[in-house]
């Protein structure tokens, strides 16, 4: 370019010779370089529509899993259950986790009825400590049992069993086991008659194997319904339940929560539509002069509606762009403060932005457009 | 003059003063129907916890203990002690009984069935028992305590001595719905097959009078569980009542927590241990507050995304009358005459959209709440002057800056129409 001498003539063959498209280019550019007031106010109100479209989207994605996270905290929503009080094989607890795939986890029980020295007959059950407290976490305990021999006993249980705190005594079938009473259990269900042990000074004791396996599966109710068949199949001599009183409750919840967050994202997509379609109808509208002057210059009605289709279709993807970014940063936030835990931002949800935008935008520009095709860019130029 | 410039711009310029009038609307609506939905839902969403059943459990204060595996009792039945059924009623005289929702009495029996004398456990309840407790009538019983159950045929009739059979059961004695099956040597007709998911689905359950009569025991009661709405549980509700001195008594017992609750149920039914039910009633608070959260953020969003948008649309409307202004300017207005006829515009712009949007936010806000929780949405009183407020607050800030940079503009650009 610099080897060209810049006198009016050369310039205007080079313009000359450029292509068509070059000039469309730059009224593009200038436009939104010149008056970039008009156009920064237009693009606010994109962004910020796409930010929350964004934003709403990906939590109404989102929220759903995350909250299914939360009622685990209700515990096991499967039982697998012997029949007729029938063992389950040794090697239950992990067939049960190979079929949850870690997304889940799982209990095993044993119950046995034993009795006091005075003859009071008491339920004790064997569990695996460490998983009971990952999955019942409404269980208040004073302190878990750590070493063999040590027992946690029901809040009703104890003054039966150890009223003073003290070693205990219990026998089952003319086996006898010293227990100490480590900590104290309170749920304010059946639990608190019972004295737990850890399941491998059990069946030590009482030779009995699991009979109960509870199990919480994370997941929709369709996945809760595969990982029930898929237990049954696996466990042909035992019954797979799911615990209606928490499968149903949490689908209740759920569906009001989601039918709250839809009519929430619904509501506020659409007002962000309409604002940015009342922006944008200004922002074309008050162009009119633009618009008389590239028609009395003699540019075709379809290159000057390209003009200004190409305008806000750009307008809405640099939006949708920037909108996009913001929304992710909100979701991300919102997970963050009330889940404590990130929000994955979801690409899937970029294209909707993106066309939904172009499309509003488009709709915008058109408009004002067809209103203007009809009116003498004269009268326009006379500031009418 | 004044009062007149503003009529004729209203008068003049319509589409314009429609367009940021549309908009502000729409913002006040969305606002004011999202703060109305946020500040329910606790409530709403705390009704719906109640379909995970009972929270409270009230038992006999001197129980024995219970012996019991899956369900199944394996206790002689005459054992330990019974509340009476006659103090039920007064569950509903309790300080909070409007959070009471409803409560289900149990009475477990072994009975055997059949010529084959098969054993099971028939459990007496109310199904939807009418009682009355002074002037008040209410209905109460599994069928709003148990949402979860589910019956085959139909429920039995409180004084009837229909029975329903567990699942289970059921298909073991080969008996449907309308089948008669001997109970503890009398006949009894088979109004459902029940299926609970539970323990029930292996029992017969049966109205309470029935089991009262199996264990000879009129008036006994095993255990009551009651569904109440609670608050969830904080510092102090964890404490101790007794520790507690006069006026943070008086507060704890005021607070509808599971606790005080319980302490409440214990007080109106004699010789009784209430307790919560830690698995349903622990678990709900998280819940509530994860969903009330989650709610008031959107909110936040909602409420900031509104106000950028009536900000966007009052700056559009005010930059489009710059001309207006030179001319203004030119014929010798101060830039503060300028200023205040743009505001007085936006404030009156702001209280008519505003009034239009609260109406038609209420409007939504009502939809919302009838079409998915099926019951009102109230809307605060309180509500129509702090959103009136927040929508001149929000189109005076988003006026602001487009009204000074009008004011400042050179009159002979803005008559040039240089912009």
């Amino acid at each position: 370019m610099s080897t060209v001498p810049r006198t009016p003539q050369s310039v205007a063959e080079r313009r000359a010779a450029a292509p068509h498209a070059s000039m469309f280019l730059r009224m593009l550019l200038r436009a939104a370089v010149v008056r970039r007031g008009r156009a920064a106010s237009a693009l606010l109100a994109m962004v910020v529509a796409a930010a929350v479209a964004t934003a709403m989207m990906n939590l109404y994605v989102d929220v759903q899993a995350k909250l299914r996270k939360e009622f685990r905290s209700y515990g096991a929503n499967v039982v697998v259950v012997g029949k007729d009080g029938a063992f389950l094989p040794p090697d239950a607890i992990s067939k049960v986790e190979s079929v949850l795939g870690g997304r889940g986890m799982a209990v095993p029980f044993a119950y046995v009825v034993a009795r006091t020295p005075a003859g009071q007959s008491v339920v004790v059950a064997g569990t695996d400590f460490e998983r009971v407290q990952r999955l019942d976490r409404w269980w208040s305990v004073s302190a878990w049992p750590s070493a063999t021999g040590e027992a946690l006993v029901g809040m009703r249980a104890l003054p039966v069993v150890s009223p003073e705190r003290k070693p205990f005594d219990l026998s089952f079938q003319g086996h006898t086991v010293h227990l100490t009473p480590t900590g104290t259990l309170q749920t304010g269900a059946a639990e608190d008659s019972r004295v737990y042990l850890p399941m491998s000074d059990f069946a030590a004791w009482t030779g009995v194997q699991p009979s109960t396996i509870e199990v919480a599966a994370n997941g929709s109710s369709e996945e809760l319904n595969a990982v029930v068949n898929r237990l049954a199949q696996t466990f042909p001599n035992a019954d797979v339940r799911p615990v209606r009183q928490i499968v149903e409750g949490e689908a209740r919840v759920l569906g009001k929560t989601r039918a709250t967050l839809y009519a929430a994202a619904t509501l506020i997509i659409l007002t962000a539509a309409l604002c940015v379609l009342a922006t944008l109808t200004g922002w074309v509208f008050d162009r009119r002069r633009d618009f008389a002057i590239m028609k009395a210059l003699g540019a075709s009605e379809r290159l000057i509606s390209g003009f200004f289709a190409a305008e806000a279709a750009a307008l809405g993807a640099v939006g949708a762009l920037l909108g996009f970014v913001i929304g992710i940063g909100i979701a991300a936030w919102i997970g963050r403060v009330n889940f404590n835990a990130v929000v994955v931002p979801r690409l899937s949800v970029l294209p909707i932005v993106l066309a939904g935008s172009i499309a509003v935008a488009l709709l915008s520009a058109i408009v004002p457009m067809s209103l203007l095709r009809r009116v003498q860019p004269a009268i326009i130029l006379k500031g009418e | 003059m004044f009062a007149r410039l503003l009529y004729e711009s209203f008068r003049r310029q319509k589409r314009r003063k429609l367009l940021a009038g549309i908009a502000i609307t729409l913002g006040v609506a969305i606002a004011t129907a999202m703060i109305a939905v946020a500040t329910d839902i606790g409530d709403k969403i705390n009704r719906e916890l109640r379909s995970y059943g009972a929270n409270l459990l009230v038992s006999p204060q001197e129980d024995t203990l219970d012996v019991e595996i899956g369900g199944v009792n394996l206790k002689p039945p005459s054992d330990g002690n019974f509340l009476n059924e006659a103090d039920l009623p007064k569950i509903k005289g309790t300080f909070w009984r409007n959070n009471i929702l409803g409560f289900s009495p149990m009475l477990p029996v072994n009975v055997s069935l059949g010529s084959s004398g098969q054993q099971t456990t028939l459990v007496g309840t109310y199904f939807a028992k009418k009682l009355n407790f002074g002037k008040d009538q209410f209905t109460t019983g599994v069928r709003n305590t148990h949402p979860w159950w589910r019956i085959q045929g139909s429920w039995p009739a409180d004084d009837s001595e229909d029975v329903l059979l567990g699942e289970h059961l059921a298909r073991k004695l080969n008996e449907q719905a309308g089948d008669t099956v001997e109970i503890a040597g009398q006949a009894h007709h088979v109004a459902g097959v029940l299926s609970t998911g539970g323990a029930e689905d292996e029992q017969v359950v049966a109205p309470l009078h029935v089991a009262q009569q199996i264990l000879g025991k009129p008036d006994a009661v095993r255990r009551v569980y009651v569904s109440a709405l609670t608050k969830p549980e904080d510092a102090l509700a964890r404490r101790d009542p007794k520790s507690m001195s006069g006026e943070v008594w008086d507060r704890w017992y005021c607070s509808p927590y599971a606790q005080s609750i319980a302490y409440q149920l214990q007080e109106a039914i004699p010789h009784s241990h209430a307790e919560q039910i830690r698995q349903v009633a622990q678990n709900e608070g998280t819940v509530l507050s994860r969903i009330q959260g989650l709610m008031l953020l959107i909110t936040l969003a909602a409420l900031f995304a509104s106000a950028l948008a009536v900000s966007a649309a009052m700056a559009t409307a005010i930059f489009e009358r710059r001309r207006e202004v030179g001319l203004m300017k030119a014929l010798g207005a101060g830039n503060v005459a300028v200023a205040a006829l743009f505001f007085a515009e936006s404030t009156l712009l702001a209280l008519l959209g505003g009034l239009v949007g609260f109406f038609a936010g209420s409007w939504l806000a009502h939809r919302i709440g009838r079409s998915i929780f099926d019951s009102q949405i109230t809307i605060q009183p309180v509500l129509f002057p702090v959103i009136m407020a927040i929508a001149v607050i929000v189109t005076f800030a988003g006026s602001a800056a487009a009204i000074r940079r009008a004011v400042q503009f050179d009159p002979v650009f803005a008559l040039r129409g240089d912009a």
